[in-house]
């Protein structure tokens, strides 16, 4: 690691204010992802802004929607009654995030700004077609995952809440890489009020996508048995040492009609 | 207290201080005014170093100093030392380029050290080492041995040319290729066995701390086995006296082999504490142990077998290729050769082989002995082959072992490959594990999990190892630089409580249990009474340390050859006391008697009497009940036995799932029943991670792609099933415990069970042999080849 200031700011106003004003500075979650960068010296911040003084935990059922304070910790929302009520799929999810330590300091906030081609949270927000609120405005899911690692965060943007709409039906299956235990591929899918939609992460090249193929098959009929013939192309997939793209593609058919099939 | 000799699965002693956090590991050993070191690592694969700047790495704060392989050579430091030397086809030695603790005009591998930067921090050490400025010329890299064996392929050391380390064979090729030209049938094979990177949990670490007053430098460090250390280090390295040097090896988290060999950074913080005055702390991150701790296996073989029409093996042809790494690692050449061809037999009695093996230098961190060391690689080959032969014959694969198994009337056995087994009955371990595994109920299980759209598939295992290594003049004559006995001090205290002084080591094992467990059987002293000291050549006698599963079959037996002692003097002690003649003095728990009388002296009253010599034979007898003894055994032991491993596999994704896995091990006298099953458990833990998860992989131009916890698969709890092990033992012949050795079975006789399993549960898919690691996304590929093709 190399030597940082440290602020823990007690109101979001300020944590924007040290983030903004430093271009430097980066934000803090649960450090699940962010610690081990450092220790492995990839980033050189100036300032870490750690934002587990502003209260942005919880969560919230109201409306047809599940809301999420971005510092809720895997662990709370797998264990979260009124999660488990409303989406269980989310909870199912959240429950499945690495293991018990990991799901006892990261947050879903961290999470989804980390856009990590292979974490599992971005496929729940992607499918559910969720709302990404932040310090300064709201962002749908489908505009706010721009590529591997990308977000449409500006600088100094900080996550405060994730709203998920309560889809009809949902499910989460996830294909895990061996040694990391990330998704090799992670499929989730979703009825939604406007329809279906299926978002796969751990495959893409540009990280979590949603497979229109699939859920033009599923708009009549919600099952297992409608993606059957669905082809995934591997062009746009990742290859690695853990799984070539065509094993890729073939998991996502797989993997999505085992995540219909538990959606029932 | 229940009973606690031989057979009694005592609780593990030390594991209070483990499970509380109350180990002393080399990490935890902190000196007054110590600094700490950052090794600087080659990032290529093969380069120049044509020089490296550290003026501003100097000048950085709180740096106290830097050291390079050039001033290491200014001071005429010698090379890492290489234990074994292997002769040519020709008779020639084989290549043994040198290996210098820190680079010296060229890298050769990722991890290769550079450089050394000693700070009053660690943190300030690492942001040092950013500042050197390291001059390099890329060159082209021998990934791999088929790349390192090309014609033009780079050379990996400019005097070695073709990349060849050696070119060794055993047998006689006339006589086997006689035997071939009129066989009935040949069956062939090529198969791999894959690099594993050993990973123990502790990283590896050392402390080096020298005594300006006395001139003593203390080493404290990660070793299985600190007196070997002490002597290369201080023979061939640094060139101390002995006697200046102390090597300490505290609680260590698992070694595996990996922490057998010497190693650059012992030596470096040995040296660089004297350089700069003061104590000299260098701890791997884990990053660094994948990439500086010795790999393991990585073989490339082909093996055909010649056989009769009845399938009886007549003549086995074995070619491989062993990769070396980049350097000589200390016991690397013996690998592939005395500890992998010699155990071709297998239990078979096949009558001629012949081995050929090509050791490979490549820009690949150095691989030596790993968990089994040459003999799971040995035991894949053999035991895939077999299977092999019952596929290319139809001949059941049980009825095919069986018919070539060496009867258990035939011990001991002379096989055509060196080694004479002292004992064993493969037929009986194999029977009881097929009892154990339920083998005749296998068919309903497959068709069971095919109801549920599940591949299943059943894979046996019938192997044998030799450990115990060994005896000295034996494997001298083979090539060892070292002696290979084992030593043990047994010091009865003036009250009669016991101290055992162990040249072994034990890094997990359960020593200070199962070696406490031999004294309370043979002099009857309670277990609280008894301490076992190890790892501390201040302390010990000069021992050879534990590797090759044989702290006990040797280690213990010098236990009970010093214990001997104890109880002869202890008998012309009581002798005196009870004014009887020595011949009718009796001992047995922990009681002196004279035959045919009630008279009777405790052994502490006999250890009293030793220490305070009042009324004493001191004319005839030493004061003192303290007695050493080193014990050279005279053969290998030979553990083996049947494992039997049962898989389902998902044909949607190629998964595999080990759903039961048994092992009916002969691991001759079972001193503790419960370390000899946590042994066999996590041994076949490594295995089936060998055989399903790991794989060190470099990409052609030499980066190691499997460098993290993030793509190295170790197996966890959950890629595991329960495991049913037992043991069915027959006793070691040459050894006075007649224990032959388990810390190895494991790993040795189970990778070759789970393919066989696997190849068994995709038979419709024509798949007659699968290399390791046997991934989801090889086996989907199978399949999928398979449901293409229609
Ligand atoms: C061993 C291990 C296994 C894991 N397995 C999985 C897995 O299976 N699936 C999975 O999905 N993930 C996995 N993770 C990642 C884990 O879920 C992380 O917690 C998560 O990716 C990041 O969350 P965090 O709270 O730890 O964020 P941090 O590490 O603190 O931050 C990550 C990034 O997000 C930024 N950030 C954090 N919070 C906010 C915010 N509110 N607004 C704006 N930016 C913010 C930070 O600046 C940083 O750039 C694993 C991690 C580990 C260590």
């Amino acid at each position: 690691m190399y030597d940082f200031a440290y602020q823990k700011p007690a109101s979001l106003a300020d944590a924007v204010k040290a983030l903004g004003a430093d271009g430097e500075a980066k934000a803090l979650a649960g450090g699940m992802t962010y610690i081990p960068v450092l220790k492995q010296r990839l980033a050189k911040p100036s300032t870490i802004v750690d934002l587990s003084g502003l209260g942005l935990t919880g969560i919230k059922v109201e409306g047809g929607k599940v809301t999420i304070g971005a510092m809720t910790k895997h662990c709370v929302v797998a264990a979260s009654a009124e999660v488990k009520a409303a989406i269980p799929a989310l909870a199912a999810l959240a429950g499945g995030i690495g293991d018990e330590a990991v799901r006892h300091r990261g947050t879903i906030g961290g999470s989804i700004a980390n856009n990590d081609p292979a974490a599992d949270y971005p496929s729940a927000a992607l499918a559910l077609g969720a709302t990404i609120v932040t310090d300064r405005r709201s962002i749908a899911a489908d505009d706010f995952f721009t590529g591997m690692f990308g977000t449409a965060l500006e600088q100094g943007e900080i996550i405060t809440a994730v709203e998920f709409p309560v889809p009809t039906k949902a499910a989460y299956e996830k294909f895990r890489n061996p040694a990391s235990r990330y998704a090799i591929v992670g499929v989730f899918v979703a009825q939604t009020s406007g329809g279906p939609r299926v978002a796969v992460t751990g495959a893409g090249q540009g990280g979590v996508f949603r497979h229109s193929a699939m859920e033009a098959a599923l708009a009549g009929n919600f099952s297992a048995a409608a993606i059957k013939g669905v082809k995934t192309s591997p062009d746009d997939l990742n290859g690695d040492i853990h799984a070539s793209s065509e094993y890729r593609a073939h998991l996502v058919g797989v993997i999505a009609g085992r995540a219909l099939a538990k959606a029932g | 207290m229940g009973f606690e000799g031989i057979g009694a699965s005592v609780r593990r002693k030390e594991d209070s201080r483990f499970l509380n956090g109350r180990g002393n590991y080399t990490d935890d050993i902190n000196r007054p005014g110590q600094l700490h070191a950052y090794v600087k690592r080659s990032d290529r694969p093969h380069a120049k170093l044509n020089g490296i700047d550290i003026l501003a790495a100097s000048k950085a704060p709180g740096v106290v100093a830097i050291f390079t392989g050039a001033d290491m050579a200014k001071e005429e430091i010698g090379g890492l030392p290489c234990g074994w030397q292997i002769h040519n086809k020709d008779g020639s030695p084989m290549a043994e380029p040198p290996h210098p603790v820190m680079a010296v005009g060229k890298v050769r591998h990722v991890g290769d050290p550079v450089a050394v930067v000693i700070a009053e921090t660690k943190q300030q050490a690492k942001d040092a080492a950013e500042l050197l400025e390291i001059d390099y010329t890329d060159l082209p890299a021998a990934a791999n041995m088929t790349a390192a064996l090309a014609a033009g392929a780079p050379t990996v050391h400019d005097d070695v040319a073709g990349n060849i380390c050696y070119d060794w064979q055993i047998g006689d090729k006339d006589v086997v290729d006689g035997v071939f030209a009129k066989a009935h049938k040949v069956v062939r094979l090529d198969l791999t066995n894959n690099r594993l990177i050993p990973n123990a949990m502790e990283p590896r670490a050392a402390v080096g701390d020298y005594d300006v007053n006395s001139g003593e430098y203390t080493l404290y460090t990660t070793s299985q086995n600190p007196h070997v250390i002490r002597l290369l280090m201080s023979a061939f390295v640094l060139h101390l006296p002995e006697n200046k040097v102390r090597v300490v090896a505290p609680d260590v988290g698992g070694g595996f082999g990996s922490k057998i060999y010497h190693y650059a950074e012992e030596a470096i913080v040995t040296w660089a504490s004297a350089k700069v005055r003061r104590p000299v702390k260098w701890t791997a991150e884990r990053t660094e142990s994948f990439m500086s701790d010795a790999h393991g296996r990585d073989h490339i073989s082909t093996a055909e077998m010649a056989i009769d029409a009845q399938g009886t093996f007549l003549g086995l042809r074995v070619s491989t290729q062993a990769n070396m790494g980049a350097y000589l690692s200390t016991f690397a050449p013996c690998v592939p050769t005395y500890l992998y061809a010699t155990l071709l037999a297998g239990t078979y009695k096949t009558p001629v082989i012949y081995c050929e093996v090509k050791a490979v230098f490549t820009n690949t961190v150095p691989v030596d002995a790993y968990r089994g060391a040459g003999r799971p690689e040995a035991t894949f080959l053999i035991e895939r082959l077999v299977d092999a032969v019952a596929y290319d014959t139809g001949i059941d694969r049980v009825e095919i072992r069986r018919r070539n198994f060496i009867p258990a009337d035939a011990f001991p056995y002379q096989t055509p490959v060196a080694l004479q087994y002292d004992s064993g009955d493969y037929q009986t371990t194999l029977r009881v594990a097929l009892q154990n595994a339920d083998w005749d109920g296998f068919e309903k299980r497959r068709a069971d999990a095919k109801s549920r759209g599940k591949l299943r598939g059943i894979g046996i295992s019938t192997y044998l190892e030799a450990c115990g290594i060994a005896p000295s003049a034996v494997v001298g004559s083979l090539g060892a630089r070292a002696g290979l006995y084992e030593v043990a001090n047994i010091r009865v205290h003036p009250t009669g409580s016991v101290t055992v002084f162990t040249g072994t080591h034990s890094h997990g094992q359960g020593h200070e249990t199962t070696l406490a467990q031999l004294v309370v059987e043979q002099l009857g002293v309670p277990m609280d009474q008894i301490e076992v000291v190890h790892g501390d050549t201040a302390k010990i006698p000069f021992g050879m340390g534990t590797y090759g599963s044989r702290s006990l079959a040797v280690g213990g037996s010098a236990m009970y050859r010093a214990m001997d002692k104890i109880i002869a003097k202890g008998k012309k002690i009581a002798a005196h006391l009870m004014e009887a003649a020595v011949e009718d003095i009796e001992f047995a728990n922990n009681t002196f008697k004279v035959a045919g009388t009630d008279k009777t002296k405790s052994l502490t009253e006999i250890s009293l009497a030793a220490y305070v010599p009042h009324n004493y034979p001191i004319e005839e007898l030493e004061p003192g009940l303290e007695e050493t003894a080193f014990y050279d055994p005279k053969n290998f032991t030979f553990p083996g036995g049947c494992h039997i491993a049962e898989v389902e596999i998902d044909p949607e994704t190629g998964v595999v799932h080990v759903a039961n896995f048994t092992a009916v091990d002969d691991v001759g006298r079972v001193v503790n029943p419960m370390i000899v099953e946590g042994q066999i458990q996590g041994g076949v833990a490594q295995g089936i991670g060998q055989a399903l998860l790991e794989a060190a992989i470099y990409d052609d131009n030499g980066q190691l792609l499997s460098g993290s916890m993030m793509d190295y698969t170790m197996p966890r709890a959950d890629n595991l099933p329960n495991f049913n092990v037992a043991t069915e033992n027959t006793m070691c012949t040459h050894n006075p415990l007649g224990s032959k050795g388990c810390g190895e079975v494991g790993a040795i006789g189970s990778p070759p069970a789970v393919i066989n399993a696997i190849c068994d549960a995709l038979k419709d898919y024509k798949v007659r042999h699968m290399n390791m690691p046997a991934t989801s996304g090889k086996i989907w590929t199978i399949i999928n080849a398979g449901i293409n093709a229609g």
